[in-house]
């Protein structure tokens, strides 16, 4: 047993969540991802004498909509509090933030693991405001700060350190990714920084009661390197406790490149933040009113829609799993379902040829042209044995593709695609082919069976592909008696 | 509770200001003054009493998800001590060098 396999790595995981609101969290600044530098800024993101923060209704409905989501209890007595540090990218000297009053406690999110379905507890999340931006290494001399993103709202959701590995790390960012894509509050894009996510890491003996010493680690800009951070500071930590040396609780940053984790600031030298009432906004109160409000404009979440399609349509779990990947996925099977096209042949089309599709063009489901009722009318022709689904998914989805407000049929006709079903016409060619080949006749009638492959194939030719494979396998069959 | 040189030092780093020794001196009388005012309250029985926060008792005050323009690019960067066409720019705030 290696000595890794002695310890028991403990995480809890801080997620910031940039909301996808319009406006700014406390004033009306335009909330835009990549304008002009310090042009979405006013006298109140930048922290003039005598402003007055006024806060956003969106922001306070797309925390009850996470909350809903994460089974929180969504608390009634909302205030604010001021956080204060001094920071150059924060100009009013404090944060805006939720202090002794999150809008949600206690929740929770289910994460599928290769151990199976864990629960992850949510401490709490709460709304606050971002910081500006500020570049270091543009300039020699100076760090240039943007004050664009300044203001902007966020929550902050805090779970229990609950998760056991960087495996369920990755698997719960995945799951929370997925989540505010589903309810539209962010875009959780880690890359451009509007998901953010900081690691508090600790190790301790398996079978231990006490925690060890915990590190903060920040800065990874993608889910996969979130997982990184974390294997190398588990293997980090107890290197150093196998040597016998002590760490100090302090905070680290990811470095990408190396893989590796680098200290920051020491957690001793204590951030005394001073939080206290922030007088400037009166407090708000959540009925229940208008939580249920918020709850009856909310999409199906992922979790209802797998169970929706495992349990009521029959699916496989990994067909139902790649279904509920995204809304749009999801969204776009229900609507060519809806047209009474059998489950899973929606399921196989949709996974196969228009996914493939989608990736070879690097499009994302908004963009593909195909109306959902085209693809159920091509999949109702290769249901009802019209064409083949070969001549469907290779000759008439791809001209679909092109000619969107064409018919699958017309095309298919265009295209001289149409299957022979007929039964007097098939019956006709399936002798033509017997009498060819009379010696492979007697070959079959003495038990060689596999011959009927080759009367197949003869036929589709002679059919020039457009026999029923069913139906004439059927009848050949029936001929050789 | 007791202000000595050390409270002054710890409220000056966070406060980001600077007092010579007699400054120093001064405001370590000057704080326990006014600490012992306020301690005047606590002859009061203030345990019946909720904190007063809100000066005001309004509650629900929203601003509807609307941006509207306010000021220029030039008139955000106007007040800056130092700027350049696009950014402000500050003192460098962190060592790039790393550990």
């Amino acid at each position: 047993m290696s000595i890794y396999d002695q310890y028991q790595a403990v995480i809890g995981l801080e997620v910031h969540i940039q909301l996808l609101t319009k406006s700014k969290a406390y004033c009306a600044d335009a909330a835009e991802y990549g304008a002009d530098s310090n042009t979405l800024v006013s006298p109140i993101t930048l922290g003039h004498p005598g402003t007055l923060p006024f806060f956003n209704k969106q922001a306070m409905e797309f925390g009850i909509k996470l909350g809903i989501a994460t089974n929180c209890t969504i608390n009634e007595y909302n205030g604010f509090a001021r956080k204060n540090y001094f920071y150059a990218d924060l100009p009013k000297g404090y944060q805006i933030t939720q202090d002794k009053t999150p809008i949600c406690t206690q929740g929770s999110i289910l994460i599928e693991t290769k151990e199976g379905d864990k629960v992850i507890g949510i401490t709490r999340i709460h709304l606050e405001e971002d910081a500006g931006k500020s570049m270091h290494d543009k300039d020699p001399i100076d760090s240039l700060v943007d004050f664009n993103r300044c203001g902007v709202p966020l929550l902050e959701m805090v779970s229990e350190p609950d998760l056991r590995s960087a495996e369920d790390a990755y698997a719960y960012l995945t799951e929370v990714r997925k989540l505010v894509r589903y309810l539209d509050i962010c875009d959780g894009n880690m890359e451009e920084g509007s998901m953010r996510c900081d690691a508090n890491i600790s190790v301790m003996k398996k079978g231990a009661t006490e925690f060890g010493t915990k590190v903060e680690v920040k800065n990874m800009n993608s889910i996969r390197n979130v997982q990184r951070a974390i294997e190398f500071e588990i293997k980090r930590q107890i290197d150093l406790l196998e040597a016998g040396e002590s760490f100090t609780s302090e905070t680290r940053s990811f470095e990408a490149t190396a893989g590796t984790t680098f200290s920051l600031r020491s957690k001793e030298a204590a951030n005394d933040y001073r939080y206290f009432p922030e007088p400037d906004l009166p407090p708000f109160r959540i009925k229940s009113e208008a939580i249920e409000k918020v709850k009856a404009g909310m999409p199906a979440l992922p979790r209802e829609l797998f169970a929706k399609f495992t349990r009521e349509l029959g699916l496989s779990d990994y067909d139902a799993r790649n279904l509920t990947d995204t809304k749009e996925t999801a969204r776009y099977f229900s609507e060519v379902i809806a047209q009474n096209v059998a489950a899973k042949a929606a399921a196989n089309w949709i996974l196969g040829p228009v996914k493939g599709y989608l990736n070879e063009e690097a499009l994302d489901w908004n963009r593909l042209k195909l109306a959902p009722q085209k693809l159920a009318e091509l999949i109702s022709l290769v249901d009802s044995g019209k064409i083949s689904f070969t001549a469907a998914s290779m000759q008439v989805f791809p001209e679909l593709i092109l000619s969107p407000d064409k018919s699958p049929e017309s095309i298919a006709i265009e295209k001289d695609l149409i299957q022979e079903s007929n039964d007097d016409f098939l019956e006709s060619i399936a002798k033509e082919v017997l009498e060819a080949w009379p010696d492979k006749v007697a070959e079959y009638q003495s038990g060689k069976k596999g011959v009927l492959g080759l009367f197949m194939g003869d036929l589709m030719k002679k059919s020039k592909g457009k026999a029923d494979p069913k139906k004439a396998s059927s009848i050949l069959q029936k001929l050789l008696g | 509770m007791k202000v000595d040189q050390n409270t002054v030092d710890r409220l000056a780093h966070l406060a980001r200001l600077e007092f010579n020794a007699d400054e120093k001196q001064q405001l370590v009388g000057e704080m326990n003054n006014m600490l012992a005012f306020v301690e005047k309250l606590n002859e009061l029985d203030t345990d019946s009493v909720a904190p007063l926060v809100y000066l005001s008792d309004s509650e629900n005050v929203f601003r509807e998800d609307e941006p509207k323009p306010w000021i220029t690019h030039q008139e955000a960067l106007q007040n800056a001590a130092k700027k350049d066409t696009d950014f402000i720019r500050v003192p460098k705030v962190i060592d790039q060098s790393g550990e």
